[in-house]
């Protein structure tokens, strides 16, 4: 409760300073019509030489790049601000400030930093989703939107575990500047269920890096293929993965020596 | 212009001058980025997702359609784009966004001082970058060809202009972003200019797909800009099945659009110079 409080209160900071820069949220839109608009070109692309892709149809394929997109927009408003930050202070010695605070170190860095206008693109997304469902024309019940909802918090959970084990390497590599690229590279996989790669690539995508988890599954909830054996999983293995970022976390942070200035 | 020309003592050993700088700054930026190797490793591997993501893709769509689309096999999907994977490297130059940060921390300032044009300073220090990416491509190529198993079948002539054509394109590719880096001079808002520009040379470069899978119409648009230049012809050089005659034709090309780039720039620095005013230390 007093890491949410706390989160909270840094997520009104974050956004009273924001909101000062009103003309950054034209230019998120922007890239946020941008994006989607090169999404539906491939997507164009791809049907106009095939009608399906491994089972999965246009407008299947369609709700998959609206999730793709949601998630790309929590990313990009709360996860990656923050990471990119404690990357940035672990190499100029500023963590010190975070760390001296009476408060747990890993709720801190987690929770300081939000670009609010990016979450245009969890609006965009919604409404591509929205769109495609009613494509789908498949009756939406409570259930399916609770399995939506879970999934797409667990797959949350599990890319923010990714980042932070990510961003923990820079207390042994100091130098991380090209990790942004690096997650943004992996990231496009998620436009196409993760059943399309090749077994070694498909596990890669799912238990290495968990963008299947985070996209595929709550397609598959909204198209009416998500068992609940997999949701189940999911949780256990976000738990898992939670516990072992805090545990490598800590790791990392006992190599920190502290401020250079 | 605010920068000097240089003195008239130097001027008969000028382009030799101007070879020993290039050599230098190659030299260094060789060194300085092979302590960043695994900084270089993720952003290649980063990169390396999007093609692999193109390449799993389409072989896909070719499997279900009996081996092959629009006449492209698996084998010949997996050649073009893991040439691509290299091509993507010497694509990348210096950015637009660095431009952004090069005026507000007042870099611009200090190089206009210097008497050599700033942009050889970009075009010397990427080109000895691209020789340590050259290097460390070659074990990612590896991993690739076994896992997809290109097909590919290729003359001395094909590699040879493929060479050539890979430094081409990153020339023209240099020429262009630098121009429209040049803009954060004049606004402060570019960046929307910039997404524009990047998401045309996704879409009609040969990034996305080979060129062919394209309709009709946005193939003889591609025909009309200079982005098939930095990536579909070095690729097609190498994977594709050109005559002598398209080869030579698609480097006369590349000499005509990084002319066309180099002039640009040249005006462009002038008129941009004049409008800057100066901030920083």
């Amino acid at each position: 409760m007093r890491a949410l409080r706390v989160a909270w209160l840094y997520f009104r900071i974050g956004a009273m300073n924001e909101l000062h820069y009103r003309a950054n949220f034209f230019i998120a839109a922007f890239q946020s019509l941008l994006a989607l608009f090169t999404g539906l070109v491939v997507l164009a692309l791809v049907f106009s030489h095939t009608e399906q892709l491994h089972g999965w149809s246009h407008a299947e394929l369609l709700a998959v790049l609206g999730i793709q997109i949601i998630m790309g927009g929590v990313i990009h408003t709360v996860i990656q601000p923050n990471m990119l930050r404690l990357m940035e202070e672990v190499r100029d010695g500023k963590l010190d400030y975070a760390l001296t605070k009476p408060e747990d170190a890993q709720v801190l860095v987690s929770v300081r930093d939000y670009r609010i206008w990016q979450s245009v693109d969890i609006v965009s997304g919604a409404v591509v989703v929205a769109v495609a469902l009613g494509q789908l024309e498949r009756e939406v019940g409570p259930v399916d939107v609770l399995a939506f909802a879970a999934s797409l918090a667990l797959g949350a959970l599990m890319i923010y575990c990714f980042w932070l084990v990510l961003s923990t390497g820079a207390f042994w590599v100091v130098n991380m500047w090209t990790v942004a690229e690096l997650f943004e590279g992996l990231y496009l996989s998620g436009r196409w269920p993760v059943g399309v790669y090749p077994g070694w690539l498909r596990y890669s995508l799912t238990y290495l890096v968990p963008i299947a988890f985070a996209v595929t599954v709550p397609a598959e909830a909204v198209t009416s293929r998500l068992h609940w054996g997999t949701l189940v999983a999911a949780a256990a293995f976000s738990a898992a993965l939670f516990g072992f970022t805090r545990w490598f976390w800590r790791l990392g942070l006992r190599r920190y020596s502290g401020a250079s200035a | 212009m605010s920068f000097v020309r240089s003195a008239a003592l130097t001027r008969t050993s000028r382009p030799r001058a101007l070879i020993d700088f290039y050599l230098t700054l190659m030299r260094t930026a060789i060194q300085a980025q092979f302590q960043y190797r695994v900084a270089n490793y993720m952003y290649m591997i980063g990169m390396v997702a999007e093609p692999v993501i193109y390449l799993v893709v389409w072989s896909t769509i070719a499997e279900q359609h009996g081996g092959s689309v629009e006449g492209i096999t698996a084998g010949q999907f997996a050649a073009y784009y893991i040439v691509w994977t290299l091509v993507r490297n010497m694509n990348i130059v210096f950015t637009p966004y660095g431009w952004e940060e090069r005026i507000r921390e007042g870099q611009l300032s200090a190089q206009l001082l210097r008497p050599l044009h700033p942009i050889h300073y970009d075009v010397a220090f990427f080109a000895g970058w691209k020789l340590v990416v050259i290097v460390m491509w070659l074990p990612i190529a590896v991993v690739l060809s076994l896992i997809f198993h290109p097909e590919l079948d290729v003359s001395a002539l094909e590699v040879a202009v493929f060479a050539v054509a890979i430094w081409g394109a990153y020339l023209i590719r240099t020429m262009f972003l630098w121009l429209l880096g040049m803009t954060s001079i004049w606004t402060t808002r570019a960046s929307a200019l910039f997404e524009t520009y990047v998401m045309a040379e996704l879409l009609l470069s040969g990034r996305l797909v080979p060129l062919q899978l394209m309709p009709d119409w946005a193939q003889r648009l591609a025909d009309l800009l200079p982005f098939q230049w930095t990536f579909f012809f070095p690729i097609q050089a190498l994977v594709g099945e050109l005559s002598t005659e398209e080869l030579l034709q698609g480097l006369g090309m590349q000499v005509l659009w990084t002319a066309i780039g180099t002039g640009l720039v040249v005006v462009a620095f002038r008129r941009s110079v004049r409008h800057y005013s100066a901030v920083g230390n």
